[in-house]
């Protein structure tokens, strides 16, 4: 995964609450079997309209998107994050995001930052005009207008995002845990440890 | 005093943990994994890619749900009929090549079996009290029906819990919804879970995971409990848990993949001792009055947007946020709604019975009950009847269900996640309205421009009825 630490640019002052992973990406889009190309269904439904924020002059390719609340809501596909990559996103702010969106957002490198409403609010207005930067090692967002907002993230996140870790590896170097913690499941409550019985 | 005492997400929890780590994750161990077609192609592809095997093939199963067509599957030789669509073949051809070449327990488009992936799992045994379920499907929440720790989750982590059987996780906070009282006539499940959705709002659970408690939550079926359970996500919470009961054993015993013999009394010993211990705390209690619940439908494009059949289109204006306003005017623009109209006056053209909230055979009962000895209404176009799986199918024919189904001028259909989202041929067309049983009202969910009402089993079948949204209380 490419580590992440400066975004510096345009953020699309999009501000909009609720948006769920069908207007992120409708289904039609999910029948893929491959991760690339889906900025093509990216906010379809909004993008119809030819005035639309995401293929505007100023913000077409823009790194930042800043949202409203609950951001992500709705049906789990990954493909939101996918979509929102291959838009160019590389990170999202809002007031709070769905629970599944922001882990498939930091799964794919997309960081997502929480903050209160007001401040979101100034962000979108200096959006209009001008880019914002966020510095994760900082956990820091800032405007070219002496704003300087700090946000918290998980420490475990922050590490994997800005190391770039693939998060299979790092838990595949567990394995002995995991197995020692099977040997007990088998004792102790032989049945969970059963499932299809097709041989493991 | 300090309790001690610990909820059911804690002990279910506590019983998962592998390790804690310092940054206050731990690694959680999955005990059951269900796959379906729509988000695991990219995840086998990345196994194969960095050379990485699935660890417990056993405790995963494989189902094709999403893009499967509703109509026969096989034509009178016993020939596979080609889907139409290359995208959805492909999908369905990746899944089906992906799950052998894995070791996965793979149940295909013409085994009697197939369904929903979440209709399936606790059909077949599989998905247990006390489990730790996954997949990458939202609804999974619908597991903790029985009293499973069950959420959806993405692709990586598909890819994830395939390499390692195992998630790393931060604990969730904890909420109680007791529902209180007794259900009134002509109220089901899916109004209570409706009506929840609309108390807490779409993001009311957010970062929670939700116990629902109380009379009326004991006095549901299994069935009915994972249709509360199912909806979970609707008011944000990735779980939700119904602690297992005598019901609850009942419902296990005897399915294919339930424990047997020894191992089933040892089981039911650990799932009677996960109960929420008299002195634990929750996060967050909420107390609903069932006296506050009616037959109730979706007005807007979020499932928070719930009101009694018995109410009238809301005004934007009579939100108090200024967002929720705007979101309302948008709903209505989309929904083609006039403030102040009656729902009940709302005219349907299509009705959906079906998807992973609603396709068990009581909901199909229910349905029948009131379609029996009428007929749909002209106007009312399409009608489809979809069975959550081959056995729920089954079953519903044995019992002549699908005869009165037919005879009152619906179609009776193969089981799929069918019209419930636009990923098969089965859609609502643009500007039409659909009174339906799934769980998502969405702009566009059942197809672009199409216009979603939810309601339960019984109020679907007595819309097609009328050809209008309809209190079901009328036809009973």
């Amino acid at each position: 995964m490419e580590p992440v630490n400066h975004i510096e640019g345009r953020a699309i002052p999009f501000g909009r609450k609720n948006i769920d992973t069908d207007v992120i990406i409708p289904a039609k889009w999910l029948k893929t079997i491959s991760r690339e190309g889906l900025g093509r269904g990216a906010f379809e439904t909004l993008r119809a309209d030819p005035d639309n924020l995401f293929d505007s002059e100023t913000f077409k390719g823009a790194p930042i998107l800043i949202a409203g609340d609950n951001f992500g809501c709705g049906s789990s596909r990954e493909h939101a994050a996918w979509a929102l990559l291959d838009l160019g996103i590389k990170a999202v702010i809002a007031p709070s995001f769905s629970d599944i969106f922001s882990g498939n957002a930091f799964k794919n490198g997309i960081l997502t930052v929480v903050m209160p409403q007001e401040q979101v609010d100034r962000l979108l207005e200096v959006a209009q005009t001008d880019p914002i930067a966020i510095d994760l090692d900082a956990q820091s967002v800032t405007t070219p207008f002496q704003d300087r907002f700090t946000f918290e993230i998980d420490a475990f996140r922050k590490h994997c995002l800005i190391n770039g870790l693939d998060e299979v590896g790092l838990t595949l170097a567990r394995s002995d845990a995991i197995g020692a913690f099977e040997g007990q499941v088998a004792e102790a409550r032989p049945f969970l440890a059963q499932g299809t019985g097709v041989p493991a | 005093m300090t309790s001690t005492g610990k909820t059911l997400y804690e002990k279910i929890w506590d019983a998962h943990v592998v390790e804690n780590r310092e940054d206050g994750t731990s690694l959680i161990y999955i005990d059951r994994h269900l796959v379906h077609e729509v988000t695991s192609p990219q995840a086998f592809e990345a196994l194969r890619m960095a050379g990485r095997k699935v660890r417990r093939p056993d405790l995963t199963l494989a189902v094709p749900d999403h893009n499967l067509p509703t109509t026969a599957r096989r034509d009178a030789a016993g020939h596979r009929i080609p889907i139409a669509d290359p995208e959805s073949a492909q999908q369905l051809a990746a899944l089906e090549r992906n799950a052998p070449e894995f070791g996965i327990r793979y149940i295909g488009d013409a085994d009697a079996a197939q369904g929903i992936v979440h209709v399936v799992g606790p059909e077949q045994g599989f998905s247990l009290p006390g489990a730790t379920i996954v997949c990458g499907d939202s609804h999974t929440a619908c597991h903790g029906g029985l009293g499973a720790l069950a959420f959806g989750i993405g692709t990586s982590e598909v890819e994830h819990v395939l390499a390692t059987q195992t998630l790393l996780l931060k604990r969730s906070k904890t909420m109680e919804v007791r529902v209180e009282g007794t259900l009134t006539p002509g109220v089901s499940a899916k109004d209570v879970v409706l009506h929840i959705t609309g108390v807490l709002g779409a993001a009311g659970g957010t970062g929670y995971v939700i116990e629902y408690t109380g009379q009326v939550i004991r006095d549901l079926s299994i069935e009915g409990r994972l249709t509360v359970s199912n909806m979970a996500i609707e008011h944000g919470a990735r779980a939700g848990l119904i602690a297992p009961d005598d019901k609850t054993f009942a419902y296990v015993k005897g399915r294919p993949y339930a424990p047997k013999g020894a191992d089933w009394d040892k089981a039911v010993a650990w799932w009677k001792s996960l109960a929420t211990d008299a002195g634990a705390q929750y996060d967050k209690i909420v107390v609903i009055d069932a006296a506050d619940i009616a037959p109730s439908v979706t007005w807007g494009t979020s499932p928070e947007d719930v009101l009694p059949i018995t109410a009238t289109v809301p005004a934007p204006e009579s939100f108090a946020d200024p967002s929720k306003q705007d979101a309302a005017r948008k709903s209505l623009e989309y929904m083609g709604l006039a403030p102040g109209t009656a729902l009940n006056t709302v005219e349907i053209q299509n009705v959906f019975i079906g998807s992973c909230t609603n396709s068990r055979i009581e909901d199909l009962r229910a349905a029948a009950a009131i379609l029996k000895g009428r007929k749909k209404a002209d106007t009312v176009r399409w009608a489809i009847v979809v069975p959550g799986s081959g056995l729920v199918k089954a079953m519903a024919e044995d019992e002549g269900l699908d005869v009165i189904f037919k005879d009152a001028g619906l179609e009776w259909r193969e089981p799929g996640c069918s019209a419930c989202l636009g990923m098969n041929p089965d859609k609502v067309p643009a500007g039409e309205r659909c009174a339906s049983t799934s769980n998502r009202n969405f702009v566009g969910r059942q197809g672009p421009g199409a216009r979603t009402h939810l309601v339960s089993p019984a109020m679907a079948a007595a819309a097609a009825v009328t050809g209008r949204l309809t209190d079901v209380r009328e036809l009973v």
